[in-house]
């Protein structure tokens, strides 16, 4: 069993630039992600929430790791998630009772109720609300960082794409786009080998999505994706080359979902020992947590006390949300657009 | 006052706003050094710089999604189809993303997409598209689509300063054809949202906008001779439509007939018909009635492009027997 000392003379270099107290807080956005969405399928079970759930369990330290080599602030750099990046947000700022008061469709959500999930965003902390239609952020993430690259603003954009949103003609359309104008993008693209229960032999007849990227002009390369230091540092290599004008960078991330597309989806299609082998090989907190301690990096105790900071945080998110008011049905009609403020209230509500 | 085509009105309007705002800029195929496939752009990239000008790939849902993202920025993006027809090519890109992004994010869009639309020009099934019923049913965006040279001004001078994302469409036929005088020191923006009196009249309204004013214009004028009064309503916003002005007209005339370029089935002049159902059904002592193009995709010959689209002289036939009911 490897030291629980605190670092000393002996302990490897930690790499990339990072403090110790940059690897803690890593580790308690990893635990954060899963002990959330923990607490999410504990509410699903119970008929809390009221769309479906999605599950980042096998991914989180590729959001995790991406979103974190992002310079984070008022109006820094810029990053579109998709919906298995729950970790992304949160290290970009989104409280975790955010994230709940959207599943549990409550009045205060970031949405008032009218998106689902982390289908939102906060410009100012750095994130952008995804939709649905795969591909689509791409081109939007292009325009955004063709807006920082004319006001001449030293900000990235980063965006998410999926090994199945990869054959959406928008990724291909605003990747190229963004390569041809040399825009500030950094595309972290998911290998987690199913797009809902399609395995990649029925998607694509290349080994790497990197592979399919080459064509554009653009460096592309792939990272373990289950490695959240490789990750950050391979995303903080590209956010610093996109810094300085050199233009969109691809990231492949090689990872694996461990749930089903959605919490009601029971993977029969997925081999049960390919699930096995990545919860105990290949699991990112397991492996971080490891490399923690066997570098000698973190003491055991440490980590424990973060994981109940964390379970104590979402247990009284969870609390407070549960109170919570579900939105006023008619503030379904407001803000459609600036002006007019509302749509009109059909007549036969008021015969 | 100077006498200007309604496509250099629209030009005039874009390079006013260009100079008035450097969140303006324009994007496009072919937009920049070679001015645009109608000339539109003509002279922009030279005086306001290939960066607010930007030339784009072939590529309709990044040009839409890019602008889009500008927009979230601070920007005034105006994203130029070089056709209309194109605009299919973005309509995920318009309808869920940019419609949406007010209501489900909080997120303002202040974006313009503008190209030529109709026919009458022997351009074929895929150069004489009109596309607004495809966008009418889609809450979020704004409709807009001129039909004089004042108003092709003043409607993109509006679209661009206006918080919502707005689809300007410009007819081709109209662009050398109509010529207007327009006075210069006086900045004009047509507001959106409100339709115009284009010809007075008692006996029977007509709505309508785009080219067909024009005929509809025309057709009045030879009916005024046999002692028909049609009054001609020019839309110019079709998203959202000027309900009282719609209203107005008919509650004056009693009579309505609708005139759109697109065709029949899904057209427009269903929901208007609908409406003035709703709104001013006791009013009504005729069928509402429409003119339309025919149910078939556009094709090219003279013979059959005529055929199918609506002329003069079918607006004239079908005033004189709603006249006569």
């Amino acid at each position: 069993m490897a030291s629980h000392a605190a670092p000393t003379a002996q302990s490897p270099t930690i790499p990339a630039g990072l403090s110790r107290d940059q690897l803690l807080e890593i580790y308690r956005y990893l635990r954060l992600t899963r002990t959330l969405e923990e607490r999410l399928t504990a509410l699903y079970r119970q008929s809390k929430v009221v769309g479906g759930l999605f599950r980042s369990l096998g991914q989180e330290a590729e959001s995790v790791g991406s979103a974190y080599a992002l310079e984070r602030g008022s109006h820094r750099d810029l990053m579109s998630p998709l919906t298995r990046n729950l970790g992304s947000m949160l290290v970009m700022g989104a409280a975790p009772i955010q994230i709940l008061r959207q599943y549990l469709a409550r009045a205060e959500s970031p949405t008032g109720g009218r998106d689902l999930n982390i289908h939102f965003g906060d410009l100012e902390r750095g994130y952008l609300g995804q939709i649905s239609h795969l591909g689509d952020m791409i081109p939007v993430m292009a325009g955004i960082a063709l807006a920082f690259k004319l006001r001449r603003e030293p900000r990235v954009g980063l965006v998410y794409i999926g090994d199945g949103g990869m054959s959406a003609g928008a990724f291909h359309e605003g990747i190229n786009f963004a390569a041809a104008r040399r825009v500030p993008l950094v595309v972290v693209g998911e290998y987690n080998h199913w797009a809902y229960s399609t395995p990649p032999r029925k998607q694509f007849a290349v080994e790497h999505l990197a592979d399919r990227v080459k064509g554009y002009g653009i460096p592309a390369v792939s990272v373990d994706g289950n490695d959240v230091l490789a990750v950050y540092e391979a995303t903080r290599f590209a956010v610093e080359r996109a810094r300085q004008g050199k233009g969109v960078h691809f990231i492949e991330v090689k990872t694996y979902r461990r749930k089903g597309h959605a919490e009601h989806d029971d993977q029969h299609y997925v081999p049960q020992h390919e699930l096995e082998w990545w919860a105990k090989e290949n699991d990112p907190i397991d492996r971080y947590v490891q490399r923690l301690l066997g570098s000698g990096w973190a003491e055991e105790q440490e980590l424990k006390e973060i994981d109940e900071r964390v379970r104590v945080e979402i247990d009284a998110a969870a609390d407070a949300c549960l109170g919570e008011p579900a939105p006023g049905p008619e503030s379904a009609l407001a803000d459609v657009y600036g002006d007019p403020p509302a749509a009109e209230r059909l007549w036969f509500r008021s015969v | 006052m100077a006498e200007v085509t309604y496509l250099e009105a629209l030009r005039q309007g874009l390079w006013e706003e260009m100079e008035r705002d450097e969140r303006v800029f324009i994007l496009g195929e072919d937009v920049g050094s070679y001015g645009g496939a109608f000339k539109v752009t003509e002279g922009f990239a030279k005086q306001f710089g290939e960066e607010r000008v930007i030339d784009t790939p072939i590529s309709e849902a990044a040009i839409v999604g890019a602008a889009a993202g500008a927009a979230h920025m601070g920007m005034r993006p105006v994203a130029e189809m070089q056709f209309i027809d194109f605009i299919s090519c973005a309509y995920d890109m318009l309808t869920n993303y940019v419609a949406t992004a007010r209501y489900r994010a909080g997120l303002p869009t202040p974006m313009v997409v503008r190209g030529p639309c109709g026919g009458y020009v022997r351009g074929g099934p895929f150069h004489s598209q009109n596309v607004e019923a495809a966008f009418f049913h889609t809450p979020g965006l704004k409709i807009v689509y001129p039909a004089t040279a004042r108003d092709a001004k003043g409607l993109v001078k509006s679209a661009i300063r206006d918080d919502d994302p707005v689809i300007y469409l410009e007819h081709k036929w109209l662009y050398r054809r109509i010529k207007e005088r327009l006075p210069e020191d006086e900045e004009i923006l047509t507001p959106i949202g409100a339709a115009r009196v284009a010809h007075e009249g008692n006996d029977l309204s007509v709505v309508t906008y785009g080219a067909t004013l024009w005929k509809s214009l025309e057709a009045a004028e030879q009916l005024d001779k046999d002692g028909v009064s049609v009054e001609v309503l020019d839309l110019r916003t079709l998203l959202p439509l000027d309900d009282a002005a719609i209203m107005r007209s008919v509650k004056k005339t009693n009579k309505l007939l609708i005139v759109h370029e697109d065709t029949r089935t899904g057209g427009l002049a269903g929901e208007i018909a609908a409406r003035v159902n709703e709104q001013a059904f006791e009013w009504l002592d005729g069928p509402i009635m429409r003119v339309t193009a025919h149910d078939v995709p556009l094709p090219y010959a003279p013979t059959l492009e005529d055929f199918v689209l609506p002329q003069t002289g079918d607006i004239v036939k079908a005033a004189r027997w709603l006249a006569a009911y």
